[in-house]
């Protein structure tokens, strides 16, 4: 199966419902995280415009991954039909993307974004407002006991919600790599959701003490719903 | 004393034609040439005058010769002449372009000739500078090359590329006169040979009278090597002239007599140890070939857990360390070693000492390769070569016997050319705009004057130049970073003066499967960890995929321990254990040859040539005559009976393993279909097995299953696009075409890409592309590298046209002898692709029970984080 109608077909199973710094939260299969009590759905690294901010250096990557993103995530809030969006940095691949944008998927953004709370949380990659497309931009908002940005922190941090590193994993001695969901209760890294964004293993360097790793799980997105596995039993 | 190519002349073979031979033909000679000749005590050879005379005479040549007939000398006669009779620039006059150009496709082989040519051009007196440009040059080399050329400029493909997408290439290759390709055989049937091709042509486009010379060992086909040497224009093929050395002495050739039972399968040759081991003591020194790394570390440990007389022997495979490789080869130069265990890494043609015998371990799968590795052993072209076989498996002592007789009739079976791939041709196009503004029209007929696009249509070079300039989409939304534009004097331009830095920055087409580098440490601590340990060589990326921590596997001639992936360093520590657990993977790299198959297809239809086997291959083989039947050298045999509570289907189609992969996965597709519940499939080199839970033998006999429409060929069309859509096969091709079309740079200024992370992207790339936009040229260019690459499409149509109205179904009560072997592979491979989710569930629930138990150890925790 392409691993687009995968992804569309994972975004219709059930999600996994834990407490995440003592609030109630689903981690989507789709890959996102919904917040039951405040209604909000957080999606990270949406990395909209990679293909042309590839194709601005010289990289003629397909154009079709903006379009192939937002459908994703129009699947999603139809699901949902949350009141406010968080989205968590690196929505946009590059400075230039959300003002470069072709009409026709400006216009399909907006009317996502229409009727609903949207923030903007900026990123490394896109570290200033996206222009022209409305929201509110922040570098940090807390909702609850939850506190939502761009990159972790480093360190434990209770109650913090954050993206960037792309985590994958992959159990040992099987199977290929899965996007998942970094928890160890207590704070959590999110997936990236952009159709053509890579994945860094939990096991990464860069990941080193930001989990209990006692608890430290990855909440692995299979075919048919999500698997939390222990650290130690990934490769 | 290194063999260099002077060897050949010595006193004892002036038996041979030589000058005298033809008294009419006009000594082409100068006086200096003779005089050296002569003060060596040799003569020249009859096809090195020839090939002078010809090139004399404006012709471009190819010189098909055995190893040791002095090919290299040969090739650079007519150069070397005809700068001896070259007059001295007057001062003030401009500075000479390269006289020669020299491409051979290893950099080492490029310093090699350049050391054994220096010795005859100083001996002879000429005044003649040669120099090497591979990718180890300096910098400042290079400019110095650039403002002063040497008259002889030995090189490699991906050096071409970049000195033809140069603005003073004209000025550089104004006084071409000569080019060479050594090894010709092995450079034009991959995609640098297609790179190799469009350079060539640009060259010619230069300068239109230059004369190309090709040396080549034997090849099946040798006329597409003639052509590929001259410039095609539409409706004509025309060749280079052809001189052919007749081959030395036989080689001697023998299968290993074992005393042990030939295994059943399996391709590790453990039986025949002891006699191997003989065989080294009873030489001077001996070559061991294996077909894959694995295979080599395995025989390597093994004989040296038997070497009591404490042999030197080596090991010499492509992932080992360059510094180890460099001490083999020197000690091996010295006649130091008894015995090296190699890899292909060494079929090519660098010089080793005193060779007296060539052991070949496994089918040497292609009839070609193994004359070329028998070639190795005694240089000296009138001595015969010696060599061993030894077949791992019964089948293998049939191929091996197929391949022997082929070798004494001098078949051979290179593969055949085919067409020039599309995303060389973009990578070249960008680099010919790097070198200058062009017109469509005027590089289209450049490009198809190289023979591998001879046939390259109008509408796919357009839809070529669109891909380069923006990518080549439908939804044309890149027009404004266009690479390349359409300027009003219809030349096409670059647009900015960086993708003439990026181009030379990604140019070449060897893309490596992500190799890691292997590093030992001691123990496994932080800190070891960060330093990184002894780096021991190199190993692929899929193969450490298959291992978790704790899993121990032999490289470099040792047990290692897998302790983990760090960044791009894969780290292990020493095992205590002898025996590795992770078995080697599987055979061959190698496909059995279209041509062995057909040998060894008529070897098994005709009982009369089983008396040459061995007589417990010839009773198997009768057993199963007896049992079940013998195909027909033409006939595919469909066997089918129980195993335990499945059923199975046996088929012989003796069409390599590649091939084999691909036909099992569409039948299994065709086989749900017909709802006879299959559950898996094995496929080895020489037959498939497929099981599932219905009884095979009774649908067909019932007619609810059709053997015919099983086996029709339109399983090429729909199921084929169906399956190949997912395929990790395409993805990894489609890698390659990305990068080489450059739409994937693998570096770009400032950064440099690992083989990882291209992996990482292209797949989603892929993905993308083919959700929207499936006949894009890249995937186009992707299907076709796919078709005659990894799953070998075309043999498998080749098969299916073949085997049509000639299926012979044969079912049984129980396995069949001719089975066993395949039957034996089952179980034995690992999950290839995605694992299920099962194995998710499972691990989860473990995970979660250990979790609940209190199992997990804090330190173990720490460990898998760290």
């Amino acid at each position: 199966m392409n691993a687009l109608a995968r992804r569309l077909k994972q975004g219709e199973c059930e999600g996994l419902a834990m407490r995440l710094g003592g609030e109630a939260v689903v981690c989507d299969p789709a890959g996102v995280l919904h917040l039951v009590e405040a209604n909000t759905l957080v999606v990270s690294d949406l990395h909209l415009e990679k293909g042309a901010a590839f194709a601005r250096r010289g990289m003629f990557l397909p154009p079709y991954d903006t379009a192939a993103t937002l459908s994703l995530l129009a699947s999603t809030l139809d699901r949902y039909r949350p009141s406010r969006v968080i989205c968590l940095g690196d929505s946009f691949h590059d400075r230039d993307g959300a003002a470069l944008m072709p009409a026709p998927e400006r216009e399909r953004l907006a009317t996502l974004m229409k009727g609903r709370d949207w923030i903007w949380i900026t990123g490394n990659h896109d570290p200033l407002p996206p222009r022209g497309l409305g929201g509110e931009t922040l570098t940090e908002i807390s909702v609850g006991a939850l506190s939502f940005r761009h990159e972790p922190s480093a360190g434990p941090r209770r109650g913090e919600v954050a993206g960037h590193l792309h985590p994958v994993a992959r159990l040992a001695g099987r199977g290929s790599r899965r996007a998942c969901f970094a928890t160890d209760g207590e704070r959590m890294i999110l997936p990236s959701f952009g159709v053509t964004t890579g994945g860094l293993n939990v096991l990464d360097r860069a990941f080193h003490g930001m989990f209990d790793l006692t608890r430290a799980m990855a909440c692995m997105i299979g075919h048919k719903g999500i698997y939390p596995i222990g650290f130690r039993a990934l490769a | 004393m290194a063999i260099g190519w002077f060897l050949p002349y010595l006193p004892a073979m002036t038996a041979r034609p030589a000058l005298s031979a033809d008294d009419n033909a006009p000594i082409l000679l100068p006086e200096p040439f003779l005089k050296w000749f002569a003060g060596h005590g040799w003569a020249p050879r009859l096809h090195q005058l020839e090939l002078l005379r010809r090139a004399e005479a404006g012709a471009s040549v190819l010189l098909i010769a055995p190893t040791g007939a002095g090919k290299t000398l040969a090739g650079f006669l007519p150069a070397l002449v005809d700068l001896s009779r070259r007059r001295r620039r007057k001062p003030g006059e401009r500075a000479r372009g390269v006289h020669t150009l020299y491409v051979s496709p290893l950099k080492a082989l490029a310093t090699d000739i350049q050391r054994n040519l220096e010795r005859p051009v100083t001996e002879i007196g000429l005044s003649v500078s040669l120099e090497s440009r591979t990718g180890d040059t300096s910098q400042v080399r290079r400019q110095r090359q650039k403002l002063k050329p040497p008259d002889i400029l030995l090189t490699t493909p991906e050096q071409l590329a970049l000195l033809i997408a140069s603005k003073d290439a004209e000025t550089f290759f104004s006084d071409l006169r000569y080019v060479v390709f050594d090894e010709l055989h092995s450079l034009v049937t991959s995609k640098r040979g297609h790179l190799l091709a469009l350079g060539l042509a640009r060259l010619r486009k230069l300068r239109p009278e230059l004369q190309t010379i090709g040396l080549s060992a034997t090849v099946s086909e040798p006329a597409e090597l003639c052509r590929w040497l001259v410039a095609q224009s539409p409706g004509a093929a025309p060749q280079a002239d052809l001189i052919t050395v007749a081959g030395g002495a036989k080689p001697e050739i023998t299968i290993l007599e074992s005393e042990e039972r030939v295994p059943w399968q399996g391709h590790s040759a453990r039986y025949a140890l002891p006699e191997i081991y003989a065989a080294i003591k009873a030489h001077k020194t001996t070559l061991l070939f294996v077909n894959t790394r694995s295979q080599a570390e395995f025989l390597f440990q093994e004989l040296w857990r038997i070497n009591e007389d404490t042999l030197s022997i080596a090991l010499h495979h492509g992932s080992l360390d360059v510094g180890q490789r460099r001490k083999v080869e020197a000690a091996m130069a010295k006649n130091e070693l008894r015995a090296v265990v190699a890899t292909s890494t060494l079929d090519l043609g660098i010089d080793w000492g005193d060779v007296d015998l060539v052991v070949h371990v496994g089918a040497p799968k292609g009839a070609s390769r193994l004359a070329q590795r028998i070639g190795r052993a005694n240089h000296r072209m009138d001595e015969p070569s010696k060599a061993i076989l030894v077949p791992a498996n019964r089948f293998e002592v049939m191929e091996c016997r197929a391949a022997l007789d082929a070798n004494y009739l001098g078949a051979q079976d290179t593969p055949p050319l085919r067409d020039g791939a599309l995303d060389v041709l973009a990578q070249h196009m960008l680099g010919m705009a790097v070198a200058g503004p062009f017109r469509s029209d005027d590089l289209y007929v450049e490009v198809i004057s190289a023979a591998p696009y001879a046939a390259l249509s109008r509408e796919a070079f357009d839809r070529i130049v669109e891909f380069v300039a923006t990518g080549g989409y439908a939804l044309k939304v890149y027009e404004r970073y266009a690479k390349i534009r359409l300027t009003e004097d219809g030349t096409w331009r670059l647009t900015h003066p960086r993708f003439a830095q990026q181009y030379r920055m990604n140019a070449g087409t060897i893309i490596e499967a992500p190799m890691l580098e292997i590093r030992l440490i001691r123990r496994r601590t932080r800190s070891a960890i960060a330093r990184g340990g002894r780096p021991l060589g190199k190993i692929e990326e899929a193969f450490l995929e298959t291992l978790a921590p704790g899993d121990t596997f032999l490289f470099a001639g040792e047990v290692l321990k897998f302790e983990g992936i760090f960044e791009t360093s894969c780290l292990v520590t020493k095992a205590a254990s002898e025996e590795p657990k992770v078995p080697y993977y599987g055979g061959s790299k190698f496909p059995l040859t279209t041509y062995l198959a057909k040998e060894v297809r008529a070897m098994l239809a005709d009982p009369a040539r089983w008396s040459a086997l061995p007589d417990q291959v010839s009773e198997w083989l009768a057993i199963q005559a007896r049992k079940s039947l013998i195909p027909g050298p033409d006939d595919l045999l469909v066997e089918t009976f129980p195993n335990g509570r499945l059923s199975h289907m046996v088929l012989y189609p003796f069409e390599g393993r590649l091939a084999h992969q691909t036909l099992g996965m569409l039948l299994t597709r065709r086989l749900e279909r017909a709802r006879a519940m299959p559950l898996g499939f094995v496929a080895t080199d020489y037959a498939i097995s497929i099981w599932g839970r219905r009884d095979m033998g009774a649908m067909i006999a019932d007619g609810s299953l059709s053997l015919d429409a099983l086996f029709d060929e339109d399983m090429l069309g729909d199921d084929l696009e169906d399956w190949m859509a997912d395929s990790w096969l395409l993805k990894r091709t489609f890698r390659q075409c990305a990068v080489i079309s450059g739409l994937i740079e693998r570096r770009h200024p400032g950064q440099e890409k690992t083989g990882r992370q291209v992996t990482v992207s292209t797949d989603l790339v892929y993905d993308v592309l083919r959700a929207h936009e499936p006949d894009h040229i890249l995937l186009q260019a992707t299907w076709a590298d796919a078709a005659t690459g990894l799953l070998d499409v075309t043999r498998v149509s080749d098969l299916l046209a073949r085997i049509k109205h000639h299926i012979v179904h044969k079912d049984l009560d129980q396995i069949s002898p001719l089975a066993v072997p395949v039957m034996l592979e089952i179980g034995r491979e690992s999950v290839v692709g995605e694992a299920r989710d099962e194995a998710l569930r499972e691990a989860s629930q473990e995970a979660m029970i250990a979790l609940a138990m209190g199992e997990i150890r804090d330190d173990g925790a720490r460990d898998a984080g760290s």
